[in-house]
């Protein structure tokens, strides 16, 4: 089965740009990738778009689609009627570079600054023992490919470019939970998840979990339980009355 | 004079897949200035496509496992053409590399003792291949771009720069090596995707890391990136590339709807349980045991299923043959009318397991299935065939240090050739990288240290390079003239795939070797729109030069090669030869055209397996493979001839 | 001033001419929380605030919108722990507990979700612009508060034990003996989905094994986090649903203690 699909798609750079309609072949099993390398080949040699494994893996072809986050290699063009236009357009919460290509150094220079993986120093390689119960809740973290479909999507950086600066997205805060929950790690992030990494901001919306495409639960598991380890550490009352009394603690 | 981006580092290294990144570690480790360059983002690189996972002979999952026992599982997969010292030092240092992968924060499934989980692969005598779910090259490339940042905060601590001593160039592709006049590398000239402006990097060596080049055929598991650059680029500068004429055909890959054809199913399907049926339900398999494996695969379905549960006193399922056997296999029921609907096999895990089972343990692959191909792979087979998936030839490397023949350039990955032989098996990539690229790595190191002067960039290079890079925005010389990117590199791989695909005859590599000159010819013609920032019709066109070169390598040391094996299948001659066995085919560029070269290629002896070594076989086995004469110092001759 | 300037229509990002283009009804759910939300609201104050129809004496039933009863209004019998807070119009009956659980639910990492949402539009629904030209999230006064969340859920975990105490003492018959009617099941149905409420909480999934690194050294914790844990991917659904079951219940007591329906019983 194979019918002409209409397309709009975001074309222009950083000086300006505009929705481009465009007809185009569309066929059974196809995903919206598919369509826009469709274009390049016949209609639009020099459509910037990334991609790399077009398997769901790599999480290069981060875009939006009829206003959602997603990857343009897992949506499926049979999610939409036969007669309905779909919108192709660039993440917009980075800055744009070219047509459905953005700037997303953002996210790497966030990534820098999260403390690394501190391991015990005695330990020498090979003699590292973990249980597998200990390791699967950063597990599921690590199966992050990436995308920064959920940086895209959280409003405190969507609809606050400001707030870039404080705020390291749920992406590289769930890489500090990744890190507090690693069974062998030494390190206390949770005074720089709060006062460097902007743990505060996030209000527990949930869109980062709505869009990942690779279901981790980003709010329940990593963002809510990561609130309640700085809560434990500076919130508490308790906590702090004994640290006042008994000046425990740094 | 064109003016460049220019940037000064002791190494670089083009490539951040496993072996990109595991060179640039060592070599920054060692204290020197190091830059990383890669044609995608950061973390995106292939490697993160792998799934089964990476061997290592730790033992953890079976005790019996050692070296050795490695090394002859690599050898006689890659049908003893490897070079032995490489799959020498891959099999004992694998383990070595993968536990330090866990200093560096890797996260690896565990045995109940805590220690990292192996699995079954094809190929592999014992469960040997580290793993994470079915995403463990994702963990790979994570763990080491991790590692990176790591090492840049220890350089932020010291000298007050994150990239004071390692940096990393993402989105910028090389499209030039240059040397200095005495023939030593001197540089890289390439250009940012983003922007399209040239960028100049000075060094004193370049450790290639590049990957495959699996984009020249049609149906493909690897991505746009590979378009066999490194290869293409190393034969230009000078090198050579050997063993280009064995392309490791996967088994299996997905094949409804034709958008996903060539999509990988990865192998931990079958080393987990799932077993391969025709559409008249036999599991074929047991059919398709070469006379080289008797004797070493379960010759019933009874026995197949009882090695899952006990596999000292049981012989493995001949599902779990290596790539090559099994690709053969299914290409062969899918001719004798033996097919699924799609034109593939069935590939049945959902009988043989409990669904939930099968979503613990395959997350990504009941994903893909499921997204891309509306399939539920817990109740019902998924249908599979072949699909390029790797390239066994490669740079030709000195195996200790990864030199190439051309002074200060390097090769690790799968852009090196030599460490798999004629086949690889599934596994020994991910280990390969890490061993290969530590020891490029450090190869790079030593080298630059010694070096009493740095090579210098020629200023006629550079602008050389830089009308290389734009000539397609030239307008056509004439108007008919005027190609397509985009078609011509469709023709390509439909060529490729074809006539030098998975079953060869001369008659068909013939042919394709004049359409590839007749492709070549309108190479030149290829004209791009639009301007220089982040086009992907200009990307192409410069990749499909580097693709020309590279396919025409594949077909001419296809055609030379008068035998079977591995991951080459000649129709006409399907036997094994043990004349060829210690053949190399090894090309090297000719010609006037500097930028399409015409490739040459000559035979080339290896050197005999060191003694201590070949005594690791037995002499029955050897003596499928070896001629008389190259086995007259195996002790068992000499022992037959007392 | 259109608040999206510093959002999806700042400067060095693509110029596109809507908010948003999402095309399905994105402002349903919000709508909904809205609708639900508030008719919980105004239910509960004009229950809490009414000081009537509270206590089925016949049969012990006594609506949790009154429990405990502390003040010294409230009925003898239903007040099960002393009366001493002063009777007067604008203090409701159980205003010991019911700050508390207004917190908890106040505080709920659920509740937060769906009010900010929907009342606050911060964001109204992934990927549609917010009104606000500022955002500081939970950073600073007052919602910096939030993270004291576990400590209202410890003191919901004890009216929870309230609660319960109170559906025991109502299986009563009015000749003093056993009985069990209707009301009873509602009672019991009411407390069992309120345990699951709070069980299901986050700071209880933390405070239970969540904290821990290594579960493996703690094999009972980590059980009691798996069972938290399932319980927890229901929290959203637990906590509309006993929105539901606590107007239901009290809507129960309220009629039967009222005269409006009698309460069918099916022993004593
Ligand atoms: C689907 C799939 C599954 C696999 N599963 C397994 C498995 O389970 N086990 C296993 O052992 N192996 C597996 N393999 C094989 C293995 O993943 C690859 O062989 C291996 O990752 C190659 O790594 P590499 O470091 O050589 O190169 P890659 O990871 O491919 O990296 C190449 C790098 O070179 C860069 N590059 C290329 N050209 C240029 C240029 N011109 N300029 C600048 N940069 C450039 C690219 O950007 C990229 O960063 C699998 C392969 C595929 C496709
Ligand atoms: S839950 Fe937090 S991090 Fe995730 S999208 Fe919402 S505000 Fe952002
Ligand atoms: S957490 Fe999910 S959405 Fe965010 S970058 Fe990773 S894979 Fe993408
Ligand atoms: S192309 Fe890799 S995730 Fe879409
Ligand atoms: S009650 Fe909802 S999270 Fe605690």
């Amino acid at each position: 089965m194979s019918y002409k699909g209409q397309f709009r798609v975001w074309r222009g750079d950083s000086d300006g740009g505009s929705l481009e309609d465009f007809e185009v072949e569309v066929n059974e099993g196809e995903v919206v990738l598919d369509i826009i390398h469709r274009l390049q080949a016949t209609q639009a040699p020099d459509l910037a778009v990334r991609w790399n494994c077009k398997a769901g893996k790599c999480g290069s072809c981060s875009a939006e689609v009829n206003g959602r986050p997603r990857l343009l290699c897992m949506t499926r063009m049979s999610l939409f009627d036969t007669d309905e236009v779909i919108t192709v357009t660039p993440m917009r919460a980075f800055s744009i570079v070219r047509d459905l290509v953005t700037d997303v150094s953002y996210n790497y220079e966030k990534a820098r600054e999260v403390q690394a993986f501190t391991p015990p120093k005695d330990l020498a390689p090979g003699e590292y023992r973990m249980q597998q119960v200990d390791v699967q809740r950063s597990q599921e973290f690590r199966k992050c490919i990436e995308c920064f479909l959920c940086q895209d999507t959280c409003h405190v950086v969507r609809d606050h470019e400001e707030n870039k600066l404080n705020f390291s997205g749920p992406r590289f805060l769930m890489r500090i939970a990744e890190l507090e929950m690693h069974p062998l790690d030494t390190a206390d992030r949770r005074d720089t998840a709060q006062d460097d990494h902007g743990l505060g901001y996030c209000n527990i919306t949930k869109c980062c979990t709505e869009v990942c495409p690779e279901n981790i639960k980003i709010t329940d598991n990593a963002l809510i339980p990561m609130k309640e380890r700085v809560a434990g550490r500076r919130y508490d009352p308790v906590v702090w009355l004994g640290n006042k009394l008994f000046k425990r603690g740094k | 004079m064109t003016e460049v981006e220019r940037h000064n580092f002791d190494v670089i290294v083009i490539g951040a897949g496993g072996a990109g990144l595991r060179a640039a570690i060592e070599a920054r480790e060692r204290g020197l200035s190091t830059a990383v360059i890669c044609k995608s983002l950061f973390g995106k690189a292939h490697t993160v496509m792998a799934e089964g996972g990476c061997a290592a002979s730790m033992g953890n999952a079976n005790p019996n496992d050692s070296w050795q026992v490695h090394y002859r599982d690599t050898m006689r997969g890659g049908k003893f053409l490897n070079n032995w010292r490489m799959a020498e030092l891959h099999a004992k240092e694998a383990p070595d590399r993968v536990w330090e992968l866990e200093t560096y924060g890797a996260l690896f499934d565990r045995t109940e003792d805590g220690r990292i989980s192996q699995r079954n692969f094809g190929g592999h005598t014992y469960p040997r291949l580290a793993h994470v779910g079915d995403r463990t090259g994702l963990e790979l490339i994570r763990t080491m771009q991790q590692k990176i940042v790591s090492l840049q905060q220890e350089d932020k601590a010291e000298f007050g720069d994150y990239e004071a001593k390692l940096k990393v160039f993402h989105e910028c592709a090389i499209t030039e090596l240059l040397k200095d006049d005495s023939g030593a590398i001197s540089g890289a000239f390439g250009y940012w995707r983003e922007s399209g402006r040239f960028v100049l990097f000075e060094t004193g060596a370049i450790v290639m890391a590049t990957g495959g080049i699996g984009k020249s055929f049609q149906v493909t598991s690897n991505s746009w990136e590979y378009t066999g650059d490194g290869h293409a680029l190393a034969l230009r500068t000078g090198a050579s590339l050997i063993n280009m004429e064995f392309v490791q055909f996967h088994p299996t890959g997905m094949v409804w709807p034709p958008s996903v054809k060539g999509i990988l199913v990865t192998e931990g399907v079958r080393g987990d349980g799932g077993v391969l049926k025709n559409s008249e339900g036999e599991r074929f398999m047991f059919r398709y045991v070469p006379d080289v494996f008797k004797g070493q695969y379960a010759e019933t379905e009874e026995e197949a299923d009882r090695w899952y549960t006990d596999p000292d006193n049981n012989r493995r399922t001949p599902d779990l043959l290596p790539r090559d056997e099994v690709a053969r296999a299914i290409n062969t029921e899918v001719k004798e009318g033996r097919g699924s609907p799609h034109g593939g096999v069935y590939l049945d895990i959902a009988s043989r397991m409990p669904a939930e089972e099968i979503k613990r343990r395959l997350p990504s692959m009941y994903h893909q299935f499921k997204e891309l191909a509306d399939v539920d792979i817990t109740a019902e087979p998924m249908e599979v065939g072949p699909t390029c998936h790797y390239v066994m030839g490669g740079i030709e490397v000195e195996p200790d240090t990864g030199e190439s023949t051309v002074p200060g350039l390097f090769a690790a990955g799968e852009c090196s050739g030599g460490m798999h032989g004629s086949n690889r098996l599934g596994g020994n990539s991910l280990s390969d990288l890490l061993v290969f690229g530590r020891r490029a790595g450090m190869g790079a190191a030593t080298y630059v240290e010694s070096l009493e002067r740095r090579p210098v960039v020629l200023q006629s290079d550079i602008d050389g390079a830089a009308r290389s890079a734009l000539s397609p925005y030239e307008p056509a010389k004439s108007e008919g003239s005027r190609e397509n990117p985009y078609t011509l590199h469709f023709e390509l791989q439909q060529t490729m795939n074809e006539l030098v695909g998975i079953i060869r005859t001369g008659e068909e590599i013939e042919q394709a070797l004049g359409r590839l000159a007749e492709i070549r010819a309108r190479v030149r013609n290829v004209v791009v729109e639009g301007h220089r920032q982040f086009n992907p019709g200009w990307h192409l066109a410069l990749d499909l030069r580097n693709m020309m070169v590279v396919s025409e390598s594949v077909a001419k040391a296809a055609l030379l090669r008068t035998e079977s094996r591995g991951g080459h299948t000649r129709d006409d001659y399907p036997m094994l030869d043990a004349d060829w066995r210690n053949k190399l085919l090894v090309c090297r560029a000719s010609g006037e055209d500097s930028v399409v070269p015409d490739v040459t290629v000559e035979p080339k002896d290896q050197v005999p397996m060191r003694q201590d070594l070949l005594e690791l076989f037995e002499l029955s086995e050897l003596e499928k493979y070896y001629t008389e004469a190259e086995l007259t110092t195996h002790p068992a001759t000499e022992g037959d001839r007392a | 001033m259109t608040a999206t300037d510093t959002g999806v229509h700042a400067p060095p990002r693509a110029r596109l001419p809507v908010p948003s283009l999402r095309t399905d009804r994105w402002w349903v759910p919000p709508v909904l929380t809205v609708v639900g939300l508030s008719i919980f609201v105004i239910y509960a104050t004009f229950r809490a605030f009414q000081q009537d129809y509270y206590w089925v004496s016949e049969y012990h039933y006594l609506t949790p919108f009154y429990s405990p009863c502390m003040s010294t209004g409230c009925v003898e019998g239903a007040a099960h722990f002393g009366r001493f807070l002063p009777d007067n119009p604008l203090i409701p009956y159980a205003a010991l507990s019911l700050p508390f659980l207004l917190a908890f639910r106040l505080t709920c990492y659920y509740y937060r979700k769906a009010y900010y949402r929907s009342f606050w539009l911060s964001p109204p629904a992934c990927a549609v612009p917010e009104p606000h030209t500022r955002y500081t999230g939970e950073t600073r006064l007052p919602l910096i508060l939030q993270n004291v969340h576990r400590y209202f859920f410890y003191a919901a975990v004890l009216i929870s034990v309230i609660n319960t105490y109170d559906a025991i003492l109502a299986f009563h018959s009015p000749d003093g003996g056993f009985g069990l009617g209707l009301g009873n099941i509602i009672l019991v149905a009411n407390v069992i989905l309120l345990w699951c409420y709070t069980l299901s909480c986050h700071s209880c999934r933390h405070v239970t094994g969540g904290r821990l690194r290594h579960f493996s050294k703690h094999p009972v914790r980590y059980w009691l986090w798996t069972k938290v844990s399932v319980l927890n991917t229901r929290h959203m659904e637990f906590a509309w649903i006993t929105i539901g079951t606590l107007i239901l219940t009290d809507l129960y007591v309220f009629l039967v203690a009222s005269g409006a329906i009698s309460d069918p019983r099916i022993i004593g």
